[in-house]
């Protein structure tokens, strides 16, 4: 027997590495900021308070654990081949800060590009592609419409038959499309800022605010109250329960978005596809299981079940695309909660409560933003002023008409 | 499959349907501006009970309907002149404020 195996094993002493920062018994007096929610979002901002502003008198409260919320739930795809320049140059930024994110924070995120093929079935879909590609190029994203003898070459596997209910006639191919482990990035940068002295406290629920002349004064959790500086809520679908608790009104729906994944194959599917027009996308991840989701359920909302009518329609579409899938055995199949905005846009930055900021509106398209969102959270929180990058993402473009529309880049149909 | 009870046409496939999102107050004439774009995009978005618009495609028949946005629960599903026979006489629940 080798002898580390006992030096390890059977000593007592031997502490084994602790990935999630452990909740401190007491919640302090006061802090500079408070972050609600312990996703990759708020974690990110607190990491980044801490790494680029020296702000680490920081408490991160989750109501549940931590990353087991859209963090955990999402399909881990990142890309940047979005409609709108300043979604598009928002991100890229992501992107950029993606590639090196492994080395920053220590952790291997399993950061993969794959390539990323948005599949156009009409004459509609092929004029938003060829939109999107040339919006991207201008702004120097790596994106280009392909027709199908290229799409053959780049995904082999895919049915690209003329005889089927919605033949593929082009798609957008972004190669940078990337995916990651989810849960890893939450990890990564809760590590990352409880080193850097973040208090990270699970099972804490925000219950209420004392407000005091258009400012939170206090937090109050179900395990005391807080004196806060700042306060950076990073809720997702309970984003309006939250804000309600300062008297704000959103404009966020909350919807479900359902997924699923297979049993673990060997790999055959490198690029990750979607399809707007048929509502499915899939992507295989390093472990070989297949993972896979559709559109949005219909209407709003608060419950995380499942349904067989998801499951039915997204096989019956994905069966169309790649037939070989009727071998392979779904495993599990869940859902999560989607804060929908109408303009498919996120709302970021400053609140009408003027120690109050808010990132939300992540709808679908949350996790490949989590980088970018935690570096220009962090700075509008220790600035108090809206970071130029997110500037259109203002909470109060609704009130304006000033909508940043981007349902034509969303990943499926809504 | 879900059921739902649209009341012209009777017990139907949830399928049938689309909401029209959450009954909100109707702004008077010649509202503010920012006003018109909060009422246009805000929502209350509750957890729990709200009275939601609903459309039953086939025939485009709008009516109303109370469900409970936690369980998915359909309490009940009335028209729209019956909806607001009963906010009237029950003054004390303002959900159309």
């Amino acid at each position: 027997m080798p002898f580390a195996l006992l030096r390890y094993g059977l000593n007592k002493k031997h502490e084994p590495w602790h990935i999630i920062p452990p909740t401190p018994a007491q919640l302090k007096p006061s802090y500079d900021v408070v972050i609600i929610g312990a996703g990759g979002h708020g974690l990110a901002a607190a990491y980044y308070l801490a790494t680029e502003h020296g702000i680490t008198n920081v408490a991160v409260f989750e109501k549940g654990y931590l990353g087991g919320g859209g963090t955990g739930r999402n399909t881990a795809i990142i890309r940047a081949n979005y409609l709108t320049p300043e979604g598009v140059a928002f991100y890229d930024r992501s992107v950029k800060l993606w590639r090196t994110m492994s080395d920053d924070l220590g952790i291997n995120v399993m950061y993969t590009e794959r390539g990323h093929l948005t599949l156009a079935h009409t004459d509609a879909a092929v004029r938003t592609s060829r939109w999107r590609a040339e919006v991207n190029k201008h702004l120097g994203v790596d994106s280009e419409l392909v027709f199908p003898d290229e799409i053959a070459r780049i995904c082999p596997q895919l049915n690209l038959s003329r005889d089927v209910r919605y033949p593929v006639l082009a798609a957008l191919y972004h190669p940078p499309g990337a995916i990651a482990r989810h849960d890893a990035v939450a990890w990564g940068y809760a590590m990352g800022a409880a080193a850097r002295g973040v208090e990270i406290h699970q099972l804490t629920e925000v219950i209420g605010f004392d407000l005091d002349s258009d400012c939170v004064s206090r937090v109050h959790t179900n395990r005391g109250s807080v004196a806060a500086g700042n306060v950076l809520m990073a809720v997702a679908g309970y984003s309006s329960r939250v804000a309600s608790l300062a008297g704000l009104t959103l404009p966020i729906k909350t919807v479900p978005l359902q997924a699923c994944v297979s049993e673990a194959v060997k790999p055959v599917l490198d690029p990750i596809v979607v399809s707007g027009s048929l509502h499915v996308y899939i992507s295989q991840t390093a472990r070989g299981e297949f993972v896979m989701g559709g559109a949005t359920d219909p209407y709003a909302l608060y419950s995380t079940r499942s349904t067989l009518d998801f499951a039915e329609s997204l096989f019956a579409e994905m069966l169309e695309l790649f037939p070989f899938m009727h071998q392979v055995r779904m495993l599990r199949q869940w859902a999560g909660l989607s804060d929908m905005t109408p303009d498919y846009s996120p709302v970021m930055g400053l609140t009408p409560i003027e120690n109050l900021f808010i990132d939300a509106g992540w709808g679908t398209w949350g996790f490949k933003a989590t980088p970018i969102c935690g570096l220009t959270m962090a700075q509008c929180v220790a600035t108090r002023r809206q970071p130029e990058l997110i500037e259109a993402f203002r909470l109060d473009r609704f009130e304006r008409f000033a909508l940043v529309g981007e349902r034509g880049a969303a990943s499926v149909g809504h | 499959m879900k059921i739902m009870r649209c009341p012209l046409n009777g017990a139907r496939n949830i399928t049938e349907f689309v909401c029209g999102g959450e009954v909100k107050p109707l702004l008077g004439a010649d509202p503010d501006p920012r006003a018109l774009g909060r009422s246009i995009y805000f929502e209350r978005n509750r957890a729990g009970l709200v009275w939601e618009w609903w459309m039953h495609v086939p025939s485009a028949y709008w009516f109303i309907a109370r469900r409970d946005t936690r369980t998915d629960e359909i309490v009940r599903t009335l028209t729209f002149e019956e909806f607001t026979a009963e906010q009237v006489a029950a003054r004390e629940e303002p959900v159309l404020s």
